[in-house]
Formats: C-alpha cells, sequence, structure tokens
C-alpha cells in the first residue's frame, strides 16, 4: 500500500500519497497553486516557474517536488504572489500577445493570470520580438507569437508511432516552437483539438475553428482561474 | 495672389478632421478641402491573419461604430466559408446578425441625434458654443438628455446579447453566429422594466422624429437653403427596392431619381466602383466607374438610402417616409441637413425592426452556422449608420488574409462631405479676411450632417476643439481662433 503523507501549505493540514507532485497534491487538498507549463500525468518540465512555492523555507517549483512527510509549503503569500506576476509579465513582452483579437481569449491562461494577478503594465520592456505563422499544415495555424515554451505539445502530442510532431527549435532568444510538417499532415480531428486544448495560450489554432465559443460562454468568464480546484473542499 | 483659410480640427465629428478654404484675391473663395491627414492601416495588419480572425480584428478599427465592420467582414467571409450571402446563412445566424445590427443603427442613430445634432436646433445653431453641446442640451431640456442616454443603452444592450459584449464582441463568425438568444434575454428586451423595453423605445424614436419636424416646419428656410447640391446617391436595397440595411443588392440613383446602378451583386463592386487618390488627403475618394471621377461621385447614408429606398417595410416608419419624401414629390432629396430626418426615420424604423426580431421565435433555436465550399474570395457589404460599408477579402489555400480591401462610409462620402464645406463656404466666406462665428458654425453643421466616423476611416476617437487660421499669401498668419 502507498504510504499516506501528511504537510501543510499556508498552515493548512494536507494529506497525499507520498512522492505525490507538490502541485497535484494542492490540488487535490483544494489549493490551488497556479501552473502554465504543468500537465497531470505528464513527465514534468518545470520550465514556466509560475508555480514556486517555499519549501521549507527554500525556493521550489512544485510541479518538480514530490511531497515529503512534515513538509512546510508556503504559497499564497505577497512575495511569492509578487513573483508569479513577474513572470506574468515576462512572458507577456517576451511574446506578441494581442489578447481583443485572439480566439483564445476568455479560455487563455496566460491571460487568466494576467487578470488573477491584476497585471496592468508590465515591468518590463517589450522585446517585440517577429516571428512568423506557420500555416501550411492542413488543420494547425501556428501563431508562434503567442508560444510561452511551456512544452505541453512537445510531451503530448505524439503520432501513433511515438514521435512528437511539435519541437523547439533555436536556443535563446531565437527559441521557438515548430511543427513537423509531415506528421503534422496525417493529425486527426481529435488530435488536432488535443493539441489547441492543451496549449495554455493561442498558439496552436485549430483552422476554422475560430470564436465558436460565445463571450460568457468560455473558461474564465465566469469564475477566475483555479477556482474549479478551491471549490473541492469548501 | 491666392489666400489660404484653414479650421481644425472640427469639434463635434468623431474623429479628427482639418479644413482648408483657398481664396483668391478677391477674398472668393475658390476651393474648400476637408482634409484626412491620419492614416491607420488596417488593411495590411490582417495581412497574413487567419481569415476568421477578421471580423474581431478589423472592428477594432471603430470604437464608435464596430459592429459594422464586425458584420461586414462576417458576410465577406460567409462567402469565403461557402454560406453564400443573404439567406445562405441559417434563419437563426441571419436574423441574431440582424438584431445585432438594427440594435447598432439604434443607438448609434440616437447618439448622433441627441448628443451630437440636437444642441445645434435645440439651443440654435448661433448660439454660444460654450452651450451649445450635450451638456447644454441636459441642463435645459433634461428629459431629452435622459432618453438619449437610455435609447442608447438599449441599442448597446441588444448588441451585448448578440455579440456577446457592448464593445468588440465576437458573435458573428464566418457563416453564421456563435449564440441564438435566450428566452431571457428576448423578454428583458422586449417587455423590460419601463423604459428600457422596446415599446418605450418606439415611442421615443417617434417623438424624436416629431420633435425635429417641429423643428423643421419653424425654420424651413433655413434648414432647406443651409446646403443644397444635386449628387447621386448609393446604398444597398432588399431585392424589391425595400430599405434594408443589413443586406440587399447596390442601386444608386442621380439627383433626379434616374437609377444608375441596379441590381448590382455586390460581389462585383468593384466593376463599378473605382477609388481616386489625392495627394492631400489620406482618405480616397471612391466614385462610380462608368460615369468617371467627375460626374461619378455618390453620398451614402441615410439621406442617400431613403433616396435609393422604394418603401421602408416596416408601418410607422412607411408612414414618415411618405410625408418625407412628399416634400420632394418623389424625387432624390438633395438637402443637406435633411439627413436628421432621415437618420430619424431610420431610428424609428430601426426600433420597429428590432420588435418584429424579438418576436420570432426562430431566434432561439439551435442552428447557427452554415458551411460549404470554401472559396477564396469574398466580399461583405452592409448599410452602417454613416452609410455603405465595403469589406473585401482574398485568402490562400493556408487559410490566410493576402488581400484586404476596406471603403468605409466616411470614405463614400468624402467627396459629398467636401462639396457641402465648399458650398457653406462659398455662401458664408465670400468677400471677407476674417473668420465669422457663422462661418465656423457652418462649416461644422455641413460636416456633421454626415456623422462623418473619421475614427473609423483612419484615425482614433476625439473630440477636438475648432482651431481657425487665416493665413495671406505669403503665408502669414491674418486671423487665428481658437476655441
Ligand atoms: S505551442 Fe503552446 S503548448 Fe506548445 S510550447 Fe508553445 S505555449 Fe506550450
Amino acid at each position: 500500500m502507498s504510504e499516506t503523507v501528511k504537510f501543510t501549505i499556508d498552515g493548512k493540514e494536507c494529506t497525499a500519497v507520498k512522492g505525490q507532485l507538490l502541485i497535484d497534491a494542492a490540488a487535490d487538498n483544494g489549493i490551488y497553486i497556479p501552473l502554465l507549463c504543468h500537465m497531470r500525468d505528464l513527465v514534468p518540465a518545470g520550465s514556466c516557474r509560475i508555480c514556486t512555492c517555499k519549501v521549507n523555507g527554500r525556493y521550489m517549483s512544485a510541479c518538480t517536488t514530490p511531497v515529503e512527510p512534515g513538509m512546510n509549503i508556503e504559497s499564497n503569500t505577497a512575495e511569492l504572489n509578487d513573483i508569479r506576476k513577474a513572470i506574468v509579465e515576462m512572458l507577456f513582452v517576451e511574446g506578441n500577445h494581442f489578447c481583443p483579437s485572439c480566439e483564445k481569449s476568455g479560455n487563455c491562461d496566460l491571460q487568466a493570470l494576467g487578470y488573477k494577478y491584476q497585471m496592468m503594465v508590465p515591468r518590463f520592456p517589450y522585446a517585440f520580438e517577429r516571428r512568423e505563422l506557420e500555416a501550411s499544415t492542413p488543420k494547425i495555424f501556428l501563431e508562434k507569437n503567442r508560444c510561452i515554451f511551456c512544452k505541453r505539445c512537445v510531451r503530448l502530442i505524439k503520432d501513433e508511432q511515438g514521435r512528437s510532431i511539435f519541437a523547439f527549435k533555436g536556443r535563446g532568444k531565437t527559441l521557438e516552437i515548430n511543427i513537423d510538417k509531415k506528421l503534422a499532415a496525417n493529425m486527426s480531428d481529435d488530435l488536432t483539438m488535443k493539441a489547441m486544448n492543451a496549449c495554455p495560450v493561442g498558439a496552436i489554432l485549430k483552422k476554422e475553428v475560430g470564436f465558436i465559443n460565445s463571450i460568457g460562454t468560455r473558461k474564465y468568464d465566469k469564475e477566475p482561474i483555479g477556482s474549479d480546484i478551491e471549490k473541492i473542499h469548501q | 495672389m491666392a489666400q489660404k483659410v484653414t479650421i481644425e480640427p472640427v469639434t463635434r465629428v468623431e474623429g479628427h478632421g482639418k479644413v482648408t478654404i483657398h481664396l483668391d484675391d478677391n477674398m472668393n473663395v475658390v476651393q474648400t478641402r476637408l482634409h484626412v491627414v491620419e492614416f491607420r492601416g488596417f488593411e495590411r495588419f490582417v495581412q497574413g491573419r487567419p481569415y476568421w480572425e477578421a471580423p474581431v480584428l478589423v472592428q477594432r478599427l471603430c470604437g464608435i461604430c464596430p459592429v459594422s465592420h464586425h458584420l461586414a467582414a462576417a458576410k465577406a467571409l460567409d462567402v469565403i466559408v461557402g454560406a453564400g450571402t443573404g439567406h445562405g446563412l441559417t434563419p437563426t445566424g441571419e436574423k441574431m446578425r440582424r438584431l445585432m445590427h438594427y440594435g447598432q443603427i439604434f443607438q448609434s442613430h440616437a447618439l448622433h441625434f441627441f448628443h451630437l445634432c440636437s444642441p445645434d436646433f435645440l439651443l440654435g445653431y448661433d448660439a454660444d458654443p460654450a452651450i451649445r453641446n450635450v451638456v447644454g442640451v441636459a441642463i435645459k431640456f433634461p428629459e431629452l438628455a435622459t432618453q438619449g442616454v437610455l435609447m442608447r443603452k438599449y441599442g448597446q444592450e441588444i448588441i451585448a446579447v448578440t455579440a456577446g459584449k457592448k464593445i468588440h464582441g465576437t458573435g458573428a463568425i464566418p457563416g453564421g453566429i456563435n449564440k441564438n438568444l435566450s428566452i431571457a434575454e428576448r423578454d428583458a428586451l422586449l417587455n423590460g422594466p419601463a423604459p428600457l423595453n422596446i415599446d418605450k423605445m418606439i415611442e421615443w424614436a417617434d417623438a424624436a422624429l416629431q420633435l425635429f419636424k417641429d423643428y423643421y416646419m419653424k425654420n424651413r428656410d433655413f434648414v432647406d437653403n443651409f446646403a443644397y447640391f444635386p449628387s447621386n446617391h448609393l446604398s444597398l436595397v432588399r431585392k424589391d427596392g425595400a430599405l434594408d440595411l443589413y443586406h440587399g443588392v447596390m442601386r444608386a440613383v442621380d439627383a433626379e431619381g434616374n437609377k444608375i446602378l441596379n441590381d448590382v451583386d455586390y460581389q462585383e463592386y468593384y466593376n463599378y466602383i473605382e477609388e481616386e487618390v489625392r495627394s492631400w488627403s489620406y482618405m480616397k475618394f471612391p466614385y462610380i466607374k462608368h460615369l468617371g471621377k467627375e460626374k461619378g461621385w455618390y453620398r451614402v447614408g441615410p439621406l442617400a438610402r431613403l433616396n435609393t429606398a422604394d418603401f421602408i417595410p416596416t408601418p410607422m416608419a412607411q408612414k414618415e417616409f411618405e410625408i418625407y419624401k412628399a416634400h420632394t414629390n418623389g424625387k432624390p432629396n438633395n438637402y443637406c441637413l435633411h439627413t436628421h430626418w432621415a437618420r430619424l426615420i431610420e431610428l424609428l424604423h430601426s426600433a420597429e425592426v428590432i420588435r418584429d426580431l424579438l418576436r420570432d421565435p426562430d431566434l432561439q433555436k439551435d442552428d447557427i452556422v452554415t458551411k460549404g465550399t470554401k472559396k477564396f474570395e469574398g466580399v461583405g457589404l452592409i448599410e452602417a449608420p454613416r452609410g455603405t460599408l465595403f469589406h473585401h477579402y482574398k485568402i490562400n489555400e493556408n487559410d490566410q488574409i493576402t488581400m484586404a480591401n476596406l471603403i468605409v462610409s466616411t470614405t463614400n462620402n468624402n467627396e459629398p462631405m467636401n462639396q457641402s464645406v465648399n458650398f457653406v463656404a462659398k455662401k458664408m466666406m465670400n468677400g471677407q479676411a476674417t473668420i465669422t462665428e457663422p462661418m465656423k458654425n457652418a462649416v461644422e453643421i455641413a460636416i456633421r450632417a454626415y456623422d462623418p466616423c473619421l475614427s473609423c476611416a483612419t484615425h482614433a476617437l476625439g473630440k477636438m476643439p475648432l482651431d481657425i487660421k487665416l493665413y495671406n499669401a505669403k503665408g502669414d498668419v491674418l486671423d487665428h481662433y481658437r476655441s
């Protein structure tokens, strides 16, 4: 039998199976720790750092840290929330995010976190990187300007033989998301939708789907991001 | 040596415009120009974008009538996704869009009448500019000002339940719409607590029209003689000749009422309309091709629409239309200030159309999108509050927009606005070396009759002070007025 461990998050007593990732364990205990790159059951990437918590006084990313007995975790503190807000701002200035005409608006995790942390004007200068749009595959529009390098698509979207359809190209400033055109040519509608839904922003768009959800019915129109998790244990 | 008078920018015009009046040595007006010196570039921004983004992206051109751009773009894309035009959409898709559009017309016309135009005739065209504005109206006629605000609010509520929000919604998508009208939404608009229900809106629209007619009867000479010049008139009309602000065929009549374009499918507008570029304005000058630049220019908007249409398909507005038409013996109306009259008839008509649509059970159905065989080019035309609006897109095999051409209402009215300003300038300015108060007002009133949205043609919204400069031939300022 797997061992159950006890720990606290912001003073609240929590329990989880030993070794479970802190971010998932927190969610199962009704505590929302913000995330962008993490997806349950995917190999952790630890790339966005928005889930950074203080574990026994040290900064750790909740998506790569397994819970241990007696851990003392701080998450919802002014200091950590400001760090998270800064990360959101960095992501906004690093890409070209024009929410007004983005069809992911209202369903976008990055935008929702911008609202959650009440981002007004980013504290960093805009980079205005110019990235081309990849439109030549039959089902997907890859809007590279909006990619936040979470690597969800790279980890999740594979063809029948397990080959990744998405991959990163370049390093540092020139890093960008790419799609294997040959593999993409055979993507099913379901897999395309899975990719679009996995992408936390509007970088992966299924062609011809635009704006089918009316305003008011989109994911974050009624409740802020994380509300579903926080409701579980209320 | 020629003299030049500059008036800039014009107040209570949404956007930013500048007027120059060119005088000869004898101080006679030789030419007047309305300059639009800004440029927006949306036709370029959309290139490369996925086509379904156009209705949402391009509407950002304007915060005044974004719905018109939203719908014109969606109509062009209906053609591209193979849904066709008009009845190509499902009844729910088409009627929801109509409701959105007439809601927009209603709020925009109400705004124009109560906020922008009523100060002129309620307080007098020659009243002190310091009080001749919406605040002045609110102080002297508080009830009327409240009506204006609430009519605008009602129109915006309609936009919110059809487009998703009051400004810059996402309701119209290629081939249809992304929501229907719930029973609760319908009931709130039909029978909401007074005054925000459709019966009250019809009553107020009618009252506004009667108010204008009253004013007109007392000031007939002024209104008729303010600016009159013959021109062609262009708009969409329903196939049977009825006034239709959402869809139809192109029709144009000349000053005598002869049809110079009739029953034209707007997918081929470019075979009939050409645009001229003039060096002194960023705004182009469209004209009807076969008549040429000199004779082919035309007016659009309420005045033009009531000149091209044979009848109005709602009873109260039709009755008013008959009275209005009788004034010119059934011939086209070329009186500039009658645009206000025409606009108020349309306001009443919109309210009647909204009522009929709200009672239509098709709006609660679920079949909202149509798709067919994809095409690579599409044109969408709509009668925006200020006149005919053209959207034309081409896409490539990757679904990216490769070409966009927009001819907005204010651009269509570019030449007529210039003509109007020229007309009043000649009347008021000849023989004078200074700019008088009546002259200043007249220029503004002439432009405002078109309700031009210079923001939409080119630039951002702004209410600017009036600035007039009078130059001698050497370029020295002889007279300078600034409000
Ligand atoms: S395309 Fe989307 S899912 Fe893929 S890495 Fe970029 S943001 Fe993440």
